[in-house]
């Protein structure tokens, strides 16, 4: 399995894509903004497809719509923290946006680019480059820094936004870089999962981890954990499986990870610590 | 680009265009079809806005395209499989929320459903292995298609659909703002929630059969949030919000007749189009 290329490019590039979104999705769940990373996947189909109309680079497209949308959501909510109603609004909008670059696209580029939209929504993890592969890896790390150096006073402003606030800790920026380091992350896995299910690398795993364990290192570790198992054993199962769309398999890999998490006993109230 | 490149069939003559729009019985057929869908969504949609449930309206939305796909796959009639995917979400939401006593919790639970049945959804297309343009009118729908028989169907669910949010109104009402002192006052709300869910289910299976699933979401959310801006008694709200999707679903499906781009744009951008104007103006 390892001896083909489009194998190890995908497992590389599946794995930087796991850590962050494990990572980045506990406290997308901490912060019960689970539906925020919903939307920013859903601006990510319509800003590679904005970008794939007006023909300039995918990836600038992808990546630039996600980010702003980050930002916009956090920008529109009180505290960086947008109730569910605007997102609502705004993404079903943009959706609709997303509907008409693709009707220009396919009626302006040629027939096989209709294919184009189908990748965006739902990935191609086995058709990358090694330039792709080098660009996820280095956005992967770039996106675990900035949330390592940002992690304290964010895991602060999450669980208590009032007190943090009162100490001094700005919760209304910490809310939109972390929105709009959420929008990288989305925009990094759409090139992977696809927009439609990296929401399954981000939610899953770090449900899962929520429910194990309050401790939130140990949570941490365990919802990036999950999300790299979830890749690797999705990637194994579609290398064997070929009939089988290798996002499918590893979203749900995610999805029984946490289903087996539910049915279990909580541990969190035997390590709760109390902070 | 021009106006007269993008609104191609129209000829600037309000009474002969309006003629024109009613004279086919396919374009008939889809303006029956939004009007149900629109009252239906109307109302579902501002208890939906209501109970702060849009992401779950959301996940609901996209379980239309995982029953319409598996439908397609197992060779039964597509509207089937659009009720039974959405029906089955909506115990599933129900289910893995819990008790919704934790946002986060509930957050996780709804995003894992959603991933999950687009997971399948995808699976079964590929299996399918049918056509990119059918993919295309599932997820972000048509309006050409719609039958007559498709619209009575429309209706029969519709009906029952509205009669029991209208008689369950009170104590959903009472459930949503309160559910504590709801529940002490003897109202099952845990029941409610589930029967609210099952009836956002019916609707979206509706309103996906005409905006696809991608957009369902549109007519759901936009035009209720819109009227929960305008107003916040109930009665008033609900009316709003109807005779929003009312004008929006029109003026949607005028625009995509008349013009070149699709009817998904149009009901989406005309409704965001309301939001902000209602968010503006109070």
């Amino acid at each position: 399995m390892l001896a083909q290329e489009f194998m190890r490019h995908a497992l590389v590039t599946g794995s930087a894509v796991g850590i962050a979104c494990g990572l980045v999705g506990w406290f997308v769940v901490l912060r019960a903004q689970v539906f925020a990373g919903d939307a920013l996947s859903h601006v990510a189909f319509t800003g590679a497809l904005a970008a794939a109309a007006l023909g300039v680079d995918l990836r600038a497209g992808l990546f630039g719509a996600t980010i702003l949308g980050g930002v916009a959501i956090g920008g529109l909510g009180e505290r960086a923290r947008a109730d569910d109603t605007v997102i609502g609004t705004l993404f079903a909008w943009t959706l609709g946006l997303g509907v008409l670059f693709l009707a220009l696209f396919t009626t302006n580029g040629s027939a096989t680019n209709g294919a184009a939209g189908v990748r965006v929504l739902f990935g191609s993890i086995f058709g990358l480059s090694t330039a792709d592969v080098r660009t996820s890896v280095v956005l992967a790390a770039v996106a675990v820094a900035i949330l390592a150096a940002i992690a304290r006073p964010l895991l602060y402003a999450s669980l208590d936004a009032g007190v943090a606030a009162a100490q001094g800790v700005p919760v209304r920026s910490l809310g939109l870089v972390f929105l709009a380091l959420v929008g990288l992350v989305a925009a990094e896995a759409t090139q992977a999962v696809g927009a439609l299910l990296l929401l399954g690398l981000l939610a899953a795993p770090a449900g899962a981890a929520h429910r194990l364990t309050a401790r939130p290192w140990a949570g941490l570790c365990l919802s990036g954990g999950f999300a790299l198992a979830s890749v690797w054993v999705g990637l194994t199962l579609a290398y064997v499986f070929p009939m089988v769309p290798p996002s499918t398999v590893i979203v749900s890999t995610a999805v029984a990870i946490y289903a087996a998490a539910m049915s279990l006993p909580s541990l969190g109230r035997l390590t709760r610590v109390n902070p | 680009m021009p106006t007269s490149a993008v609104f191609t069939g129209l000829d600037w003559h309000p009474v002969h265009d309006a003629r024109e729009l009613v004279a086919y019985p396919f374009m008939q057929h889809a303006l029956a079809a939004g009007t149900i869908v629109a009252v239906t969504a109307g109302v579902v949609g501002w208890f939906m806005v209501l109970r702060r449930q849009s992401f779950a309206g959301h996940t609901l939305s996209l379980t239309a395209f995982t029953g319409a796909s598996a439908a397609g796959l197992a060779g039964v009639p597509v509207i089937a499989g659009y009720y039974l995917a959405c029906g089955a979400g909506a115990v599933a939401l129900a289910a893995a929320s819990g008790s919704r006593r934790s946002l986060s919790r509930e957050s996780a639970a709804t995003g894992s459903v959603q991933a999950l049945a687009l997971a399948l959804g995808f699976l079964f297309i590929s299996l399918y292995h049918g056509l990119l343009s059918d993919l295309d009118s599932l997820l972000f729908g048509t309006f050409l298609g719609v039958t007559r028989d498709q619209v009575l169907v429309l209706l029969l669910v519709a009906a029952p659909t509205l009669a029991l949010v209208a008689v369950a109104a009170r104590p959903l009402l009472y459930a949503s703002v309160d559910p504590d002192v709801a529940g002490a006052a003897g109202i099952r709300v845990r029941l409610l929630g589930l029967g609210f869910l099952l009836v956002l289910g019916i609707s979206v299976a509706e309103t996906a059969q005409i905006t696809g699933a991608l957009l369902v979401f549109a007519l759901l959310v936009t035009p209720a949030a819109a009227a929960h801006r305008i107003t916040a008694r109930p009665v008033a709200g609900v009316a709003v919000s109807v005779a929003l999707a009312l004008a929006v679903t029109w003026t949607g499906l005028a625009l995509a007749y008349f013009s070149v781009y699709p009817v998904g744009f149009w009901i989406t951008s005309v409704a965001f189009a309301v939001y902000v104007v209602a968010r503006a103006a109070t």
